[in-house]
């Protein structure tokens, strides 16, 4: 099952929906459904919920799983795990430092 | 179903020989992306296996089930430390190597017979930090979580 890796937009266009978000919702309180199981939530055809399970999984945001005649579907959270690390955790770094500065101000005072 | 499974799967630029080395025997390469944490094992099927904090401490302790390598590895996996996780007794982790167009595709899966679980809810949330550093350090030769405050300009 080769698969390119994937690429930043992939990830960005498969987040762009509200019905890929639901699934991702969806599988985040539950983890490991089938495609049926998925089906009962949303107000969309069979097709419909498989087709945007395959853009998230060319996103690597879900991680299917083969059990006997069942594929399970769960929530891969590596790549957004990425996106915070790059647009998260960067711009975070000034308040901890500011934070960082005040601690040791106050604690100076009382030394 | 009484079990309790998370999957992570990630893509890093390298070889499967590679990647297999810096999971199992590269143990100054895993402390770098495993916030000082590191394995000891002889990796073969049967031998025991732990994890190790930076100050020597035993977190968790078992034994290899599969190691095939550079493709699978199988874990028994118990926790040491907190005691209302180690009671939930062994846990299987799963890696999967396989390569996939100048990549390779890293899969985890960890899974224990019980539902609900204190312990892969407490995995769940180091696997996707330590697994996004490993692919930075692998490609780029550094970690995405570096320092806590940045240098001043």
């Amino acid at each position: 099952m080769a698969q390119r890796p994937p690429d930043t937009d992939l990830l960005f266009k498969a987040l762009a929906d509200p019905s890929r978000r639901k699934l991702l919702d969806l599988l985040h309180a539950h983890d490991g459904r089938t495609l049926n199981e998925l089906c009962e939530h949303l107000d969309m055809t069979r097709q419909g919920v498989a087709q945007h399970l395959e853009v998230l999984e060319a996103a690597n945001l879900i991680a299917p799983v083969r059990r006997g005649r069942e594929k399970l579907h769960f929530l891969n959270p590596v790549p957004l795990q990425e996106i915070y690390e790059r647009w998260i955790a960067k711009f975070e770094k000034p308040r901890l430092k500011a934070l960082a500065d005040l601690k040791r101000r106050m604690e100076n005072n009382h030394g | 179903m009484a079990r309790s499974t998370f999957v992570y799967v990630t893509y890093i630029r390298t070889t499967p020989q590679k990647l297999w080395s810096v999971l199992t025997t590269d143990v100054d390469f895993m402390k770098q992306y495993w916030f000082g944490v590191h394995c000891q094992s002889e990796w073969t099927a049967g031998s025991s296996w732990k994890m190790l904090s930076a100050n020597g401490q035993i977190l968790d302790a078992g034994e290899i089930v599969e190691a095939d390598p550079p493709r699978r590895l199988v874990i028994r996996w118990q926790h040491q430390m907190r005691p209302e996780l180690k009671a939930e007794g062994d846990s299987l982790c799963t890696m999967e190597l396989e390569p996939s167009e100048g990549a390779v595709r890293l899969s985890i899966t960890h899974s224990i017979e019980r539902e609900p679980s204190k312990l892969i809810e407490a995995v769940s949330g180091g696997w996707p930090k330590i697994l996004s550093n490993l692919k930075s350090l692998l490609e780029t030769g550094s970690i995405a979580l570096q320092e806590p405050y940045p240098k001043k300009a």
